[in-house]
This record gives C-alpha cells, sequence and structure tokens, in this order.
C-alpha cells in the first residue's frame, strides 16, 4: 500500500544568508496508513517544521512531499486548504477559539468545511460523546482543565473525519495521568477511526506507549528511524541513547558503579535484555549454570516495549577467569554486553 | 436660580439627546471604518495572514498623521472635504462627518493594538482546518480579541464624548454648546457645573457599561 506521506529528500529552510536556518534537512520518510507514528527530538530538532510541512502551515523549500499521493509542495492555496481541511491537528497549548463554548469549538471546522446547521450539531455531539466531555458542550475553554481541553481539541480536529491526525507535543503541557488519558484516547481514535496518528514529542513515555514506528531527529535530520522496539533495543545514534536513557534508568551511572565496586569486588558486566532473533529473552541464569559461574544482580530494570521485554541487568560474576570469559563470550553472541571489569582493572570496556 | 432651571432644564436634556445623538453616529461609522482599517493594519502587518508592506505603510502612515492632530485644528482642516460632501461646514452633521474621520483613525490604532496580543497558535490552528483568510479574520481574531477591543471602544467613546464638547464651537449643539451659551456666555457657573456633572455621569455610566461587557467577553 502506498505511504499516506511520502517525505523525499525535504528541506525546509527559514531565512536566506547567513541567518538562514536549515530546520529540516532531506528527510525522506515514508509514513503509513494506519500506523501511528512518533517523532522525537530534543528541541530545534526541527520536529514541529516537518509535521507543520504535511499541511502545508510551512512551504517546502526543497524535495517532494506527497500527502495522500498528491504533491502539496505544486498546490496553490485554494486547493492547499482542502489538503488541510482533510488533515486534524492537536497542539501543546490546545489552541482553542476562546470566544467559542465547547461546542463551537468543534463546529468550527464543519462551518468552514460547510457543513449545515443541523448535520453539524448531531456531528459535535457525537464528538463530544467520543472524547468523554458531553457534558461540558456549552462551557468555554478558560472553564476547562488541560486534559479537557486537549479532549476538545482532538474532538476538533477529528470533526471533518480526517485520515491523518498530527499532534505536535499533545500531551507535553499535561501531567503524567492526564497525559496517559489523552494517549489512550489517541490510540483508540487510531485503533477504532483507522486514522494515523502523526505523534511528535521530546519525551520518550509518549513515544513507548503509543507510537508503533519512530524517527528520531536531530538537527533537522532524521537519524534513524523503524519499529519502536528496533530503535530503542538498539539504539546506534547518540540521540536514541540519550533517549533510552531517560526513560530507563537501568544503567549505572559512573558514581553508582564506584559505589557498586566498592561493595563487590568481582567482575561487573551489564547484559542487555532484550527479546533475540529466535523471540525469546536472554535466559542469564542458564548461561550462569552452563559456565560454572556465580551471578549477582547489582542493578538493574527490565520493562515491556511494544509488548517486549527491555532493559538490562548488570550482575558480579565470581567464578574462574576463564569460565567469566567465555560466559561473555557466550551472551555476546545473543546480546550486547559491557565488560565493566573489577575495581583493579576499572574501566575495561569491551 | 429656580426659575432659571425650569427654563434650562428642558434645553439642558436636549442637549443631551444631542450629544447622545452626534456621540452615536460617530461612534457607529468611525468605530466601524476604524475597525475595517484596524484589521487590516493588524493583517498586513510583516509575518501576518494578509502581508503586504504597500498596503500596511499606506495606512500606517496615514494613521499616525492624522490621529495627533488637535481635533479644533483638524474640524478647520478638513472643511473643503466636509463642504463638498455634506453641503456646510456648519452644524451637527459637518461636526459630525470631522470627528467619524478622526475617529476612523483613532480606532484604527485601537484595533490594531488589541489584535497584535492575538495568541497566533488560535490563528494556527484556524488555518490548519482550512479555514481562508478572511473567514479567520472575521471569525477568528476580531472574536478572540473582543474584550480588549470593547475596552477600546470604551475608550473611544469617552474620547468622543469629549471632542465632541467642540461641536458648540462650529455651530453644532449638544453638551458643548449648551455649556458656551448658557454657562460661559452667561457667566452662569452653575450651569457649567451642571453641565460637567452630567458629562461626568454619561461617561462613568459608558465605562461601567464597557468593563461589564469586556467581563462578559471573557467567558472565564
Ligand atoms: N518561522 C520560523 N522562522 C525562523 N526560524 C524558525 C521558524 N520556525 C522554526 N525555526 C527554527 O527552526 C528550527 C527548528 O524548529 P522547530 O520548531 O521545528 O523545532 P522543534 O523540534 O519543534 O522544537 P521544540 O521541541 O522546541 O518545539 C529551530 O532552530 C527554530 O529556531
Ligand atoms: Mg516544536
Amino acid at each position: 500500500m502506498a505511504p499516506v506521506i511520502s517525505f523525499q529528500d525535504v528541506s525546509k529552510v527559514f531565512g536566506s544568508g547567513a541567518g538562514a536556518v536549515r530546520a529540516v534537512d532531506g528527510v525522506t520518510l515514508d509514513i503509513e496508513a494506519g500506523e501511528i507514528f512518533g517523532v522525537i527530538g530534543y528541541s530545534g530538532a526541527g520536529k514541529s517544521t516537518l509535521v507543520r510541512l504535511v499541511n502545508a502551515l510551512e512551504t517546502v523549500t526543497s524535495g517532494r512531499l506527497l500527502v495522500d499521493g498528491q504533491d502539496v509542495t505544486a498546490l496553490g492555496e485554494g486547493r492547499l486548504r482542502r489538503v488541510r481541511a482533510g488533515i486534524g491537528m492537536v497542539f501543546q497549548q490546545f489552541n482553542l477559539l476562546n470566544s467559542r463554548t465547547v461546542a463551537g469549538n468543534v463546529a468550527y471546522p464543519l462551518k468552514v468545511a460547510g457543513w449545515p446547521r443541523e448535520r453539524r450539531a448531531a456531528r459535535v455531539a457525537e464528538l463530544l460523546d467520543y472524547v468523554g466531555i458531553a457534558d461540558k458542550a456549552k462551557a468555554y475553554p478558560r472553564q476547562l482543565s488541560g486534559g479537557q481541553k486537549q479532549r476538545v481539541g482532538i474532538a476538533r480536529a477529528l470533526a471533518t473525519s480526517p485520515r491523518i491526525l498530527l499532534a505536535d507535543e499533545a500531551t507535553s503541557a499535561l501531567d503524567p495521568d492526564t497525559t496517559q488519558d489523552v494517549l489512550a484516547l489517541l490510540r483508540r481514535v487510531n485503533r477504532e477511526l483507522g486514522v494515523t496518528v502523526v505523534v511528535i514529542t521530546h519525551e520518550m513515555d509518549v513515544i513507548r506507549s503509543i507510537a508503533h514506528r519512530v524517527a528520531v531527529m536531530e538537527a533537522g535530520k532524521v537519524v534513524e528511524h523503524g519499529p519502536v522496539y528496533d530503535v530503542f533495543a538498539a539504539p546506534r545514534e547518540r540521540a536514541t541513547r540519550r533517549f533510552v536513557a531517560t526513560t530507563l534508568k537501568d544503567r549505572p551511572t559512573p558514581e553508582a558503579l564506584d559505589r557498586l565496586r566498592h561493595r563487590h569486588p568481582g567482575r561487573i558486566v551489564t547484559v542487555a535484555i532484550r527479546e533475540n532473533g529466535a523471540g525469546s529473552g536472554v535466559d542469564v541464569t542458564a548461561a550462569l549454570r552452563a559456565h560454572g559461574v556465580d551471578g549477582t544482580i547489582v542493578f538493574g530494570g527490565i520493562t515491556e516495549l511494544d509488548e517486549r521485554p527491555f532493559g538490562s541487568l548488570t550482575l558480579e560474576l565470581t567464578g574462574s577467569d576463564a569460565a567469566i570469559s567465555a560466559l561473555i563470550a557466550d551472551l555476546r553472541g545473543r546480546t550486547d554486553v559491557d565488560d565493566l571489569g573489577t575495581a583493579a582493572v576499572a574501566g575495561v570496556r569491551a | 436660580m429656580n426659575r432659571d432651571w425650569s427654563e434650562l432644564s428642558p434645553i439642558l436634556w436636549e442637549s443631551v439627546r444631542e450629544t447622545l445623538y452626534i456621540v452615536g453616529v460617530t461612534v457607529g461609522s468611525g468605530g466601524l471604518l476604524g475597525l475595517v482599517l484596524g484589521v487590516l493594519l493588524y493583517a498586513t502587518r510583516r509575518g501576518n495572514l494578509l502581508e503586504n508592506v504597500v498596503v500596511f505603510s499606506i495606512l500606517n502612515v496615514a494613521v499616525n498623521v492624522v490621529r495627533p492632530i488637535p481635533f479644533i485644528i483638524f474640524i478647520t482642516a478638513v472643511g473643503p472635504v466636509t463642504l463638498a460632501v455634506v453641503g456646510t461646514t456648519i452644524g451637527n452633521d459637518a461636526v459630525i462627518f470631522a470627528m467619524s474621520i478622526m475617529a476612523t483613525f483613532v480606532t484604527a490604532r485601537i484595533v490594531e493594538q488589541n489584535l497584535v496580543a492575538t495568541d497566533p497558535g488560535v490563528i494556527e490552528a484556524a488555518r490548519a482546518m482550512g479555514a481562508s483568510r478572511l473567514r479567520i479574520l472575521v471569525t477568528v481574531l476580531v472574536p478572540e480579541a473582543l474584550a480588549p477591543l470593547i475596552l477600546g471602544y470604551t475608550f473611544l467613546l469617552i474620547g468622543i464624548v469629549d471632542m465632541s464638547a467642540l461641536a458648540g464651537y462650529v455651530g453644532g449643539g449638544g453638551l458643548g454648546n449648551f455649556a458656551i451659551v448658557y454657562g460661559y456666555q452667561r457667566f452662569n457657573w452653575e450651569v457649567t457645573l451642571v453641565t460637567v456633572l452630567v458629562i461626568i455621569g454619561m461617561v462613568q455610566l459608558a465605562q461601567l457599561l464597557g468593563n461589564w461587557l469586556a467581563r462578559k467577553a471573557l467567558h472565564r
């Protein structure tokens, strides 16, 4: 199936001459129909600019950008308005119309699309019900909590039944519980309505909890992309590793490692726990037993990502040097092992 | 004194009515034209919806030139235009014409300044929904800025009450004329004082109404 959004060597430059900023730099990326695609990156990486190109809030400087098979870089303002009307957008600051009620906000895109009054009313009621704030129809945005505002934002974005929903830091202004509620709503929108969702965030947890695939952005470039599990369980880029570290504090910091060495004189190794090619996890206990090595778990954390194990364990190994080396070689055949050495030969990392 | 007031009060009320008429027509016409001009001034500024350097510069200069002219001088300066349009340079209609022009330019700036504070995110959201620029100006920009606009218009209204007093000097009616003819020219300080109190009352009422409406428009 053809991708619903296709970036083909797309760049966006703001300004010109010495002051020019390459906000998006040669991005090639396909977003498939029906998926939740995450874009993660630090502030200024170009994430917002990248999605704003999709609904032509910004114009592409070079490259081709196909949305629903249509090259949006070649369209005039009138046609672009129709493309925009077919793409929903949710914002970090909600961007609701304070002068209109909740129902008025959700009705606005329908008015723009020229729906008659009676059909509008029915659609608004249906949408408010779907996002769970039917009782707030007559309230004004200023009377709502952040989570309620974002529900209105989502209802409004879905009003005209778009095939694509763009969410730019949709949960960044919300507390953790509300974030989970809103993410659950986005997941429902994706699953039940079949809407392709593009989620932009600087929070690894957001990606973890809803995205199927992810692109990591740095300085305007997509440095890594693929299924969420593949990208984060075996990160190749520094930026990706940093994001993993923010969500999973599973590896000892240098200071923590010093303390560990103080308490544990043996050889310390960190074993990445992830699903291997065969589909089963790494059985550390079985490996220890097979090589006649004792292992004490001294640090670590394992969680799930995309319903699969993800994390690492740090162990103190005791036994003969030969047996330990054989064990490490054996484990390395199946996963990543960081050999942190012993106190005497500290810092011998493989 | 008592006999005086039984004669004067019908004239006073007639003057109040006339002032309300002059102010009403001026605020209506100048306020409306100024709203259009102000929205254009805002929208044509760089980076905004209808960005247009030429239109913006012309409007901006026009507003900057007209606004600081003292009204008593302005009313004489536009005399030829008033004559051509209204047919006379004296009387209420001539005054209303000159006041409306001045009010248009004053309003334009007030409107523009209040629109500048509008959250660009809301405009962006409307654009993302596929709304046209004109629709955004009318259905998003102005309604979103309604509360400060109401306060701006209240300020304008009070300024126009002030301006309208000068109508008395060019053969117009209203409270200005009343204070000049029955107070100033007859050395009747009491009449002047009563006129002042009536004007203060009117202005207070307008301010209270403006504040109340602005608060309603905030939807808190
Ligand atoms: N309208 C603009 N004019 C000039 N430069 C811009 C404009 N919009 C964005 N930029 C620049 O482009 C770069 C990318 O900005 P962008 O907003 O896309 O980053 P982001 O990844 O969304 O960051 P954040 O997480 O802070 O929202 C930044 O250097 C920014 O300053
Ligand atoms: Mg951003």
